[in-house]
């Protein structure tokens, strides 16, 4: 009863400064000058017509580099944590049935899944999508494969793989940067084209794809490692 | 226009609160998957008020990672805790009591 | 609009607080915990948003030249897009250990693990 007197009173501090934050905020009516700058720039400087996807990719590119490191210790540890202790003997579990509508329906969704989720992330400099989105598409994409036959098993080396190369081809396309353009993760080591073209906007399209085969491929890898933990008996 | 914006994300947020007063409060045996999809249901409105304010990047990101991933990671680890469990002993998890797997 | 979404992030923030300080079950604390990452996340998006501007994305509408007068501050969708992912990745670490703990003492509820108390 104490227990739960304090909770509410803590609530209610924390209630105190958010009400006070709430109402003394009053919205801008101009742009500040930061967001100026990348309104006016992004075309002329970056080719992208999609702003966000400057700003992440480019202007707060190192950002990005930490975020995507981010996942991967994340994934890795998930992966860590639920192997250790684990039997290493493959039981033989048994096969669940899960029915015509679903085995049939996912070998006709599946692929057209995981074409959705290229197409997000290499049209990331034209529309809203990009990398983070189109790898989190195509791990739903992943995922419905396992729902649609439980005991699949993924090959982690392949998953792994495809990890390690896209991470290491982003480093290397930023380091790139260093030499031919004006610094690291710069995307005009190639040239930035007409606004509004597919091949434009330099090295963004290249430099997304990779971050979004990454991040699917980071986002399956912690899927299937839950996927696999072992029955307790 | 304007009014219908306006009308519409009040329902978008009235609809949230009430999501996620159920996702906390909700008590029983069966009651953790309803407390997991109604946190799938939070993010779900949370997507399309991102998109009422413009901004839709942050939208299809919620949409996909939030109301998609979160809820299936979640789902895949109750199936496995599930799978083990021996007894269904009588719990709302507040209870003090023994093994509980709810 | 901005107040009223703000207001909705700061409560969502309130109620996720509120569902992780009083649950015993691990797994209802991480959906609160959920909650309370998803209101932070409208709270920032809501400081971005102007008044009778539209999405930062250039196209036949919003045109290079006049973008600056058009479109609302793309920055804090920026730090959010990286929240979002973030905050999975983190949600899927406290899942992994949840479970571990589960398996190594056979209940989800925190009153039974006593090991550090005093």
């Amino acid at each position: 009863m104490i227990k739960r007197f304090i909770t509410l009173l803590l609530l209610a501090g924390i209630g105190a400064i958010f009400a006070s934050l709430l109402f003394t905020y009053v919205p801008d009516s101009e742009l500040n000058r930061t967001a100026d700058y990348y309104a006016g720039h992004t075309a002329s400087d970056i080719g992208a017509a999609n702003i966000v996807t400057a700003i992440i990719v480019t202007y707060r590119g190192l950002d990005t580099l930490g975020e995507v490191t981010v996942l991967f210790l994340a994934s890795s540890i998930v992966g860590l944590v639920l192997s250790l202790g684990q039997k290493q003997h493959k039981t033989q579990r048994n096969r669940v049935a899960v029915g015509e509508l679903l085995t049939t329906g996912s070998r006709f969704l599946a692929p057209l899944i995981m074409l959705l989720g290229v197409y997000v992330f290499v049209n990331g400099h034209l529309t809203p999508g990009g990398g983070f989105q189109g790898g989190a598409i195509i791990a739903s994409g992943m995922l419905l494969l396992l729902l649609a036959d439980p005991l699949r098993h993924f090959s982690h080396t392949l998953i792994a793989t495809l990890e390690s190369f896209s991470g290491l081809s982003y480093v290397a396309l930023g380091v790139l940067g260093l030499f031919m353009a004006g610094g690291f993760l710069d995307n005009r080591i190639l040239p930035t084209g007409t606004l509004g073209e597919l091949i434009s906007a330099g090295a963004i399209p290249l430099i997304y794809s990779l971050i979004g085969l990454k991040v699917g491929a980071e986002f399956s890898s912690m899927l299937a490692s839950l996927s696999e933990t072992e029955d307790m008996k | 226009m304007n009014i219908l914006m306006t009308g519409m994300s009040a329902v978008l947020c009235i609809a949230m609160l009430g999501a996620a007063l159920l996702a906390i409060r909700v008590k029983g045996d069966d009651s953790l998957p309803l407390s997991i999809l109604a946190a799938g249901l939070v993010s779900l409105f949370a997507s399309v008020l991102f998109l009422i304010l413009a901004a839709p990047d942050v939208a299809m990101t919620e949409a996909a990672i939030g109301s998609g991933l979160t809820t299936f990671l979640f789902f895949f680890l109750l199936a496995r805790i599930r799978g083990t469990a021996q007894t269904v002993d009588k719990n709302d998890g507040s209870a003090l009591d023994g093994r509980d797997y709810d | 609009m901005i107040y009223m979404a703000m207001a909705t992030g700061f409560l969502l923030i309130l109620i996720g607080f509120y569902g992780a300080l009083t649950n015993h079950n691990l797994l209802r604390m991480i959906v609160a915990f959920t909650l309370a990452n998803t209101g932070v996340n409208i709270v920032i998006v809501a400081i971005g948003y102007m008044h009778g501007r539209t999405a930062p994305i250039l196209d036949a509408a919003v045109t290079a030249s006049a973008a600056a007068a058009r479109i609302i501050d793309p920055v804090p969708q920026a730090l959010v897009l990286t929240a979002i992912v973030i905050g999975l990745g983190v949600t899927a670490l406290m899942l992994a250990y949840a479970y571990k703990l589960y398996e190594r003492k056979g209940t989800l509820d925190i009153a039974q693990y006593t090991d550090l108390k005093w």
